[in-house]
């Protein structure tokens, strides 16, 4: 067992894990925070991705333990009280998703993808977004919701 | 429309009503549900495709910590409990009926493909589970495998029922008839046409979490499911044989489905069982791995089709020999896709006075194989849009005027084909002309000419489509000999203060019903939409639905909304006269107001709702308080959605690397109630298309194991794989429901594949490429420049 500090959407949080629990297990079944989403065993599809200090990170392949001392954002952290992000408002205003499944991750990664490029480009956004697969939209969507969230957030 | 309502109604692009909890992560999945104290189950598959069970030892998996049940095939049938049936059969053409062999939930005797059930732990946490679950000795003697359909039958035998791996043997159209037309024909192409097997991959995996309440004796299953209603008669019914009232499943947030999610599977029935016999809830989700290997896989159709052109170039015949792979067990809609919902299709948008299809059903030691995004139409589709093309080049004319003289005219509707569908109505020029126009065909030289002068080769190619969507009206498919047909549902109650509830049968798990039906409802009543509340996906709650697949949910689910709420303004009417004291038939209804004609007596909807809940003096014999209706909706025909894409390519002859850099898609779905929402179904239908035609491949080896099971393997379609895509629209709008409606959910799936494969082709056929299969991978089209360059030089 090890003994896991981190601070998860503001607050500090401290529990006893097994040391083989994935960050992913520790969000969702240790936090219940289960916005975040597992949708394959091999890290290829991007359900799970929560911000690590700042840092999009694929919760299922970072242990709990690895995470300890972090500050850690999930998609239940992003919005300020009842004002949501830039990123989910565009979501919704451009009809970003459909069964939500991959949006969380979606967000996550988008969120980081604008705050480190400036003036993104529809390819970079398309390559920018490549981690996180989407079964139901297309992407069409999703890349104009990002396209008018970078407008938004002075990207 | 009354101030609030204003562009809410049908035709707005209102933004979705359920967004909210999905973008702050609070939709509510099936592995988001945990119960007090519930147990994980953790299923041991078959590592071998084809093999007879000589022995399983538990005994040492049972003694583990942690475990607290093992249970084999052995344990399911001692219980009496059934497996998986197939709803639908069609019937063989000798008139027999199919072969239905049995599936049990855990293997008995024999395992039949990589992935098959053999045994279930069931532990304290999932970790002891799975590390049970090493400890069982399971004793296989191995038989061959038996993986191409082309070659299943007569060989080696795989269920004792069936001895030469046929399921049926189904035909539809005139044989002789057929013959003769191909036999006067001026040229007759011929083309072997195969659909690959793709595999669904909805992003959430299946899961369930079942509990059993000992003193109401009665059982709660979560499931990530597309129809909670059929999940709970097939398990209650057939499985489990117990009341079904004595089983309510809920079907929460989905994260997609595809058709993949509507089945009833082995995993949802065990852990329901194992609930009530361990009484504690029991959980499982599959992870991705079990998702490939478990959850039924689509298409997996070879095609034998013969088309004959009269010296005019216009269509005389068409015959199409099938052999539709479905896997090592019937599930439930295995056998009405490649026959009610492909034969039935094989005259698309065009004017065949000849068609015959023979379709054989064939086993193999795979997944079982069934509805995936279209089911059948766009295997449909996709063979004869190849021919069409592929024709099309024979007799070296232009593509799209090939398929423009052989068009259904506008004034032949309905139009009856040669396949027992009545089309109601269409207009398919328009559409090409516009999606023509959208992606400029006409120019298409100079820029296949600039390409060239860069070294690509550019490419166009077309699909013109039809489906036929709302499945399945009764007494369509009856003559067809389904022993059913599927209606929808829906419950619209009014509360005394005015806000409304709609339960509909049809389960939403991204389309967005919360939002398009409820703007159905707005529209009619002239409420906000923010007073409705849509409610879905769970059994007590709802009243008997089908549940969504087949583009169903508007034309099918919509129309019986429609119809309940013009109960509830008939019932409306009624008492606003009494209230009024006016005569029922001078009662009208606009704009949420009830008013008496002539006067300017009024009441507003609100107010109605109120009375209707503390009625006064009401006419007893015939007004009973309350404002709730219900309505059945069987169709009476499908609906016939029809359309041309254009996709335009570009390949590098270096590296086979193609780039999509344009599509135009021209879709007539009848009336649009969100438009947005449209799009967005569109969209994903074509990303789906796109990764079979260029990525996608359920890939077996001979040895029945499947090589592509995991995302490293699997090549899912991700965002920089797709174009920026032009959708637009031209209306016809369905004669036959309330909403003029006809349904938008399959459409891109079934016309994309061959649009991206002719434009492949036709991009090839400067070095003399006239086919190409599915998935047009990079590699597979490298080798196609290389060897046709070769031979060339040969
Ligand atoms: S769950 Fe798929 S990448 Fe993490
Ligand atoms: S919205 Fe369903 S997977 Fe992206």
């Amino acid at each position: 067992m090890a003994l896991v500090k981190m601070t998860v959407n503001g607050q500090a949080v401290e529990y006893d894990v097994p040391d083989n629990t994935l960050l992913v297990s520790f969000i969702r079944e240790t936090l219940e925070l289960t916005g975040t989403h597992v949708g394959c065993d091999t890290s290829q599809c991007g359900a799970c991705v929560v911000h690590v200090d700042g840092q999009s990170v694929k919760a299922c392949t970072m242990l709990a333990a690895q995470a300890a001392g972090s500050e850690i954002t999930t998609i239940e952290g992003i919005a300020n009280g009842d004002e949501l992000h830039p990123m989910q408002k565009a979501f919704h205003e451009n009809h970003g998703l459909q069964c939500g499944y991959c949006t969380p991750g979606m967000v996550m990664s988008a969120i980081e993808l604008v705050e480190k490029n400036k003036g993104l480009t529809e390819q970079q956004i398309r390559e920018g977004l490549e981690g996180n697969i989407c079964r139901c939209t297309g992407y069409h969507n999703i890349v104009k919701s990002v396209q008018a969230a970078a407008q938004e957030m002075g990207g | 429309m009354p101030e609030g309502t204003m562009n809410q109604g049908i035709g707005a692009s209102v933004r979705r009503k359920e967004d909210k909890k999905f973008i702050t992560g609070k939709g509510r999945y099936t592995d988001d549900i945990n119960r007090n104290g519930q147990l994980y189950a953790y299923f041991i598959r078959s590592d071998v495709a084809h093999a007879n069970i000589k022995n399983i030892n538990v005994n040492a998996a049972a003694k583990c910590e942690g475990v607290v049940a093992v249970y084999t095939g052995e344990d399911i049938a001692a219980d009496g409990i059934g497996g998986p049936i197939c709803g639908w059969t069609p019937t063989n053409r000798d008139g027999s009926a199919p072969k239905e062999p049995p599936h049990p939930l855990l293997a008995v005797g024999k395992v039949r493909y990589v992935g098959d059930h053999i045994a279930v732990v069931i532990a304290e946490s999932l970790e002891a589970a799975q590390a049970a679950s090493e400890k069982i000795v399971i004793d296989l003697d191995n038989l061959p495998a038996v993986v191409d359909p082309a070659t299943a039958i007569g060989n080696t035998q795989i269920h004792d029922e069936m001895d030469d791996n046929v399921y049926f043997d189904w035909e539809l159209g005139d044989e002789t008839a057929t013959a003769d037309a191909l036999g006067g024909a001026d040229k007759v192409i011929e083309l072997t046409v195969t659909n690959n097997r793709v595999i669904p991959n909805a992003i959430e995996p299946r899961a369930a979490v079942a509990e059993y309440d000992e003193i109401e004796d009665r059982y709660t299953l979560y499931t990530s499911s597309q129809n909670p209603h059929l999940t709970r008669l097939v398990m209650a019914a057939f499985m489990m044989q117990i009341p079904e009232s004595k089983l309510h499943v809920v079907a929460p947030d989905v994260g997609g489905g595809f058709g993949s999610k509507i089945y009833i599977y082995p995993e949802e029935a065990v852990c329901t069982w194992a609930a009530k016999k361990l009484r504690k809830p029991v959980k499982w989700t599959a992870d991705r791995t079990q998702a490939f290997l478990g959850d039924a896989h689509g298409r997996d159709h070879v095609n034998k089709v013969k088309l004959g052109l009269d010296k005019n170039n216009k269509i005389v015949g068409l015959r199409v020999d099938t052999i539709a792979n479905l896997g090592a067990y019937l599930s439930a809609f295995s056998m009405v896709t490649p026959t009610y919902l492909h034969g039935t299709l094989l005259s698309g948008c065009y004017d065949i006075p000849a068609i015959y299809t023979n379709v054989k059903g064939v086993c193999t030691t795979t997944v079982n194989v069934d509805a995936y995004r279209g089911a059948g139409r766009p295997e449909a589709t996709y063979l004869l849009e190849r021919t069409m093309d592929y024709a099309a080049r024979q007799i070296g004319m232009d593509p799209a005027e090939f398929r423009r003289i052989n068009f259904i005219p506008k004034d032949a509707f309905p139009y009856q084909t040669a396949v027992a569908l009545q089309y109601d109505i269409g207009d398919y020029e328009p559409a090409l002309d516009k999606a023509m126009e959208m992606i400029d065909y006409a120019n298409f030289g100079s820029r296949q000419a600039e390409a060239a002068k860069r070294g690509k080769y550019r490419g166009i190619g077309l699909s013109s489509y039809i489906e036929a969507c709302g499945i399945a009206p009764s007494a369509v498919v009856g003559t067809l000999g389904a022993r059913v047909g599927l209606y929808e549902s829906a419950v619209v109650r009014v509360d005394p203060t005015g806000t409304i509830s709609v339960f509909t049968g049809a389960h939403s798990h991204g389309q967005g019903h919360d939002t398009t039906f409820a703007q159905i409802v707005a529209d009619k009543l002239g409420v906000p939409i923010d007073s409705i509340d849509i409610v879905h996906g769970d059994t007590d709650r709802i009243p008997f639905g089908m549940g969504t697949y087949g583009s169903r949910s508007l034309a099918v689910g919509g129309t019986a909304i429609s119809k309940a709420v013009d109960k509830v303004i008939e019932k409306g009417k009624i008492i606003a006269a009494h209230m009024m004291e006016a005569a029922e038939t001078d009662l009208e209804f606009k704009d949420g107001k009830f008013t008496v004609a002539g006067t300017d007596k009024e009441k507003s909807f609100g107010e109605i709702a109120l009375s209707a809940y503390v009625p006064h003096n009401f006419p007893h014999d015939r007004l009973e308080p309350g404002l709730e209706e219900t309505a059945f909706y069987d169709p009476l025909n499908f609906t016939y959605p029809a359309g041309t894409h254009i996709c335009e390519v570009e390949i590098d002859p270096a590296t086979g690397v193609v780039d999509i850099v344009d599509w135009a898609a021209c879709d007539d779905f009848g009336n649009l109630i969100n438009p947005m929402i449209v799009e967005g179904q569109v969209h994903g239908g074509i990303a789906q298309g796109v990764g079979q035609a260029l990525l996608e491949n359920a890939h077996y080896n001979e040895d029945g194991q499947l090589l592509t099971a995991s995302y490293m393997d699997y090549c899912m379609p991700r965002a920089d794989n797709l174009p920026s895509l032009k959708i637009d629209y031209t209306v016809t709008a369905c004669t036959h429901n309330d909403l003029g409606v006809k349904g938008c959910g399959e459409a891109g799936a079934i016309a994309s594949p061959p649009a991206v494969i002719n434009a492949i082709v036709d991009a090839l056929s400067v070095v003399g490429v006239t086919d190409m299969s599915m998935p047009a991978t990079t590699e597979k089209i490298w080798r196609a420049i290389n060897d046709a360059t070769a031979k060339a030089a040969e």
